[in-house]
Formats: structure tokens, C-alpha cells, sequence
């Protein structure tokens, strides 16, 4: 019940604070979502000119009111979805998204069937008899050979 | 039952690889970057990429085809572009000069905000055709490689010559000019 109640307020803490964000972005925040179209790095990282250009846009755009959402739609419409640091989750984009899950359901798939394998091997060496009495005639001849030697 | 899962697996491995492989190839093969800029090194004549963008000094668009006929000058920049700002007013004055000559200038504003280029083409008195190309979908075409760079379109839109970087000399100019009126 503690658990519950705590993940509930992990949730609304995570809500409020996204809500924040779209509303009152950062600079410093939407410099590390946006791409310079130059260099292809991330504003924050980027001393290109047109990056300081888009670095002074967002400034006055964030101290005109708009919203996150309204900085990054003007940014694409200006210079493409290429602008923007993660792919938008639509389209053949969303693959970039959903190729990553599927690599890593495929990757646990794969190692339960390995492991699965291992543990039926291990399962029927353990259940193989190990004590079978020799042919009578096979013991003999060991004994024979190993007579000589001594 | 697990030597057939472990086919399985195997085969959807090998499918991958071999899928990310044609990938590759296609890209390499087809994938369309610098393919005037390379033919161009080749001595070749390729067509000129078509285009229709809107237009910076002015309502509408601009399509490169409807200037078949004309000898076109196309000038590939940004306002962000130091380089750029040396080459303008004598790109301006040739243009002055070659107008009426069967020759159109275009510039392409790449990369860029729509409000500073416009400021840049006030600034320095631009009268040609000018279109914008934020989101830069002919430079790869092209095989531009940095700002600016013009290319000389002959009256049957092909691509005859090429000058990277900054055109600083009236004559280089000319040069480009008197290729693609020369091409009929």
C-alpha cells in the first residue's frame, strides 16, 4: 500500500513538473532538445553562428510567454524536423523509437531460450545414471590391461 | 525443439544482417548526395536539381524550371554566413551588369531564419530573385559543402561549372556566365 501511495506521488511530482516545462521551458532546456542545422550537435554544444542566432530566438521567445511546445513547432516549421534532437513519435520516425524495444525483447527472448536450453542439458546430465555396471567381458580386458602395466 | 528455435534465431540474425547490408548499398548507390558536385569532377554536365521554393523577395514561389531558356547564376547562402557578406555586392553588381542578357541570378537562402535574410537582402540591396530553403532539402542534391557556393545552369538546365566558396573576383564570375551562355 506504501508503494502504491508512494508511485502515485512519484506520478503526480513527474506530471507537475512536465506541465511546468511546456509552460515555462528553460533555455537551457530547449538548447539541448534543439539541433544546430550546421553542425548537426545540439544548440548547447554548438558555437556556430546560426546556433547563437537560435539561442538568442529562444530567449525571446521564452520572455514573450511561449510555450515549449510553440518554440519547437516554430523552430521545425523554419528549418524541418531535423531540428529537433529526438525524432517526433510518428511515421517512420516512431522506428527509431520502437526499434530499440523490439532489439531488447528480442535480445531477452533469446537469452531465456539459451538459458532455458542450458538448464534441460544440466537436467538430464544429473538424471543420466552414472553407476551402469561395465560389460563383464569389457571389465575383464580393462583388468587385463591394466595388470600389464603394473 | 531447441535445435529448431536456435535455426530460427539464426535465420532472423542472418535476415537482419542481410537487410542492414542492402541498406548500406542502396544508400551508397542511390542515395543522391553530391550528385552534380561529383559529375562536375567527372567533367560531366548534369542536369540541375529542380526546385520550387518560396520566395524571399516576394509573394509565391520560384520553380528553377521556369527559367529554362536562361543562363541562371545560383547562389547558395545564409545570412549567418561571414563569407557570404564579402560576396554579395558583387554578386548584386554582376547581376546589374548581366541582366538583360539572358542570364537570372537566384539566390538560395539555406538554413536560416526567414526575418534575417530578408534583413540580409535589404542590407545590401539584393534586386534578384531570392528563395528560401530553411530546412536545406537542396543542398544535398547539390553536393553543397559549405556557404556559399554558386552554381552556372546553361539555357537546357544542366550544370556546367561551379565556384565553392565566396566569388571575390568580377572575372570568375564572368567566366561562369560566358560557360553556360556558350552551351546551347
Amino acid at each position: 500500500m506504501r508503494l502504491l501511495l508512494a508511485a502515485c506521488l512519484l506520478g503526480l511530482a513527474c506530471a507537475g513538473t512536465a506541465a511546468a516545462s511546456e509552460e515555462r521551458p528553460t533555455a537551457a532546456e530547449l538548447e539541448s532538445e534543439l539541433v544546430c542545422p550546421v553542425c548537426d550537435s545540439t544548440l548547447d554544444t554548438s558555437n556556430a553562428e546560426i546556433a547563437r542566432r537560435m539561442k538568442v530566438r529562444i530567449r525571446e521567445r521564452i520572455a514573450a510567454g511561449a510555450t515549449k511546445s510553440e518554440i519547437k513547432a516554430e523552430f521545425v516549421e523554419q528549418f524541418g524536423e531535423r531540428v529537433l534532437a529526438e525524432p517526433p513519435k510518428r511515421g517512420f520516425d516512431l522506428l527509431a523509437w520502437v526499434l530499440p524495444l523490439v532489439g531488447g525483447a528480442l535480445a531477452l527472448v533469446a537469452v531465456a531460450t539459451v538459458a532455458r536450453g542450458w538448464r534441460r542439458a544440466g537436467a538430464a546430465a544429473e538424471a543420466r545414471p552414472t553407476d551402469v555396471p561395465l560389460d563383464p567381458g569389457l571389465e575383464r580386458r580393462l583388468d587385463d590391461e591394466l595388470d600389464r602395466y603394473e | 525443439m531447441t535445435g529448431r528455435l536456435r535455426l530460427g534465431a539464426q535465420a532472423v540474425a542472418v535476415t537482419a544482417v542481410v537487410l542492414l547490408l542492402g541498406l548500406l548499398v542502396w544508400k551508397v548507390a542511390f542515395g543522391g548526395d553530391n550528385e552534380v558536385t561529383g559529375a562536375l569532377a567527372s567533367g560531366e554536365t548534369p542536369a540541375a536539381p529542380a526546385f520550387t521554393l518560396e520566395r524571399l523577395d516576394g509573394e509565391g514561389e520560384l520553380a528553377l524550371d521556369s527559367l529554362r531558356g536562361k543562363a541562371v547564376v545560383l547562389n547558395f547562402w545564409a545570412s549567418w554566413c561571414g563569407p557570404c557578406r564579402e560576396e554579395m555586392p558583387l554578386l548584386q553588381e554582376g547581376w546589374e551588369r548581366w541582366q538583360d542578357r539572358d542570364v537570372v541570378f537566384v539566390g538560395v537562402d539555406v538554413k536560416d531564419f526567414r526575418g534575417d535574410a530578408r534583413d540580409f537582402l535589404e542590407e545590401y540591396g539584393v534586386t534578384y530573385p531570392n528563395v528560401y530553403d530553411g530546412k536545406g532539402s537542396t543542398v544535398g542534391r547539390y553536393g553543397v559543402t559549405g556557404f556559399p557556393e554558386t552554381y552556372f545552369i546553361d539555357r537546357d538546365g544542366d550544370v556546367v561549372f561551379r565556384i565553392a566558396g565566396p566569388v571575390l573576383e568580377e572575372h570568375e564570375l564572368d567566366e561562369g556566365i560566358e560557360r553556360a551562355l556558350a552551351r546551347v
